[in-house]
C-alpha cells in the first residue's frame, strides 16, 4: 500500500551544497561562490563607500573573511545574506576610517525628518531617463543617491537595487524590520525628492 | 486614509503585501489627493530607474582582477 506523503520536500538552497563542500576545503566550491557573489558584493561596498579603490579592498577583504569564518556559517541565513552582512560592515567601518572626525553608523541621521516629507509634487516627464545620455544619467544617479545618509543608502542599495526582501536587509544589517521599513521609506523619499530636479514637468521644457 | 497614513503603506504596497481593504483605502487617496498620486508614481519610477540602470559599472577587466586576487589570497590561507 503506497504511504501518502504528507511532508513536501523543502526547497534546499544550491548554495547550501557548494558551502558545505567549501566548508571541507573544496576551493572550487568556494570559487563558485565567489563567482556568484563578487558583482554584488562590490555593488553593495560601491554603494555605500562610493569609492572604487574601497570597494575592490573590500570585495577581497569581505570573501576573504568568508572564507576564513565559513566554519562559523551555521546555514541559519543565506549564505548571500551573510556574506552581504560581512561587506556592509567592512564598508561601514572603511567609511568610519575615512571619516575620523564623525561616527558613521546605521543609526546616523535617523533622528532627522528631512527629506522625510514629500514637497515636490511635480509630475515627472514621460520616460525621464531618456532625457539624458547614458553617462549623464548615470552621473545624476550616483551624484543623487551619494547625497543620502549612509544608513539610507545602505537599506536603499540592499532592499531596492540588490532586491534583497526586507527581513533580508533587516539580517544583514543587524536591524529590526521596522527600522529597515522606516529607513527605507525615508530613502526612497529623498531620493525622489532629489531626483524631481531633474525629471520634473517645466513649462519652458528646459533641463534644469 | 490620511496623506501619513498612505505613506506609511508605500513600502508594503510597491511589495503587494497590502490586505485588499488596504489596497482599495490606497486607491480611493491616490484618486482624490493628487499629490499622494505624484508621490506614488514618481517613487515607483524613482526605484525601476536605480534598479535598471546599473549606477556603478563592474567592467569584466575588474571582475577578472579582482577574482584572481580573492582566490589567490584564499588559496595561500589554507
Amino acid at each position: 500500500m503506497p504511504v501518502i506523503q504528507s511532508q513536501v520536500a523543502e526547497e534546499v538552497h544550491p548554495d547550501v551544497a557548494l558551502v558545505a563542500r567549501a566548508k571541507l576545503g573544496d576551493t572550487a566550491a568556494f570559487e563558485q561562490l565567489v563567482r556568484q557573489y563578487e558583482r554584488q558584493i562590490f555593488r553593495v561596498a560601491q554603494h555605500i563607500t562610493q569609492n572604487r579603490e574601497d570597494a575592490e579592498d573590500i570585495t577581497q577583504d569581505a570573501f576573504f573573511k568568508a572564507y576564513e569564518k565559513l566554519d562559523q556559517f551555521q546555514g541559519n541565513s543565506k549564505f548571500s545574506t551573510w556574506l552581504v552582512r560581512i561587506a556592509v560592515n567592512e564598508s561601514l567601518m572603511r567609511l568610519r576610517k575615512r571619516k575620523t572626525s564623525r561616527t558613521v553608523s546605521m543609526d546616523e541621521d535617523v533622528q532627522t525628518e528631512d527629506g522625510s516629507i514629500p514637497r515636490d509634487f511635480a509630475e515627472w516627464r514621460p520616460n525621464p531617463e531618456q532625457l539624458y545620455g547614458q553617462s549623464e544619467l548615470g552621473e545624476i544617479l550616483r551624484k543623487t543617491i551619494q547625497g543620502l545618509p549612509p544608513g539610507f543608502r545602505t537599506v536603499f542599495t540592499l532592499r531596492d537595487v540588490e532586491n534583497l526582501s526586507t527581513e533580508e536587509t533587516a539580517e544583514a544589517l543587524g536591524l529590526s524590520v521596522p527600522a529597515v521599513k522606516s529607513r527605507l521609506l525615508r530613502a526612497r523619499l529623498q531620493l525622489r525628492e532629489r531626483l524631481s530636479r531633474y525629471f520634473r514637468q517645466t513649462n519652458e521644457g528646459a533641463k534644469p | 486614509m490620511t496623506c501619513t497614513e498612505f505613506l506609511s503603506k508605500l513600502d508594503d504596497y510597491f511589495d503587494g503585501k497590502v490586505d485588499a481593504d488596504v489596497l482599495a483605502e490606497v486607491r480611493a487617496h491616490v484618486k482624490k489627493c493628487s499629490h499622494c498620486e505624484v508621490v506614488l508614481d514618481t517613487t515607483r519610477k524613482t526605484i525601476s530607474i536605480y534598479r535598471e540602470n546599473e549606477v556603478y559599472e563592474f567592467p569584466e577587466e575588474l571582475r577578472e582582477r579582482l577574482h584572481a586576487a580573492i582566490m589567490k589570497k584564499c588559496s595561500k590561507a589554507r
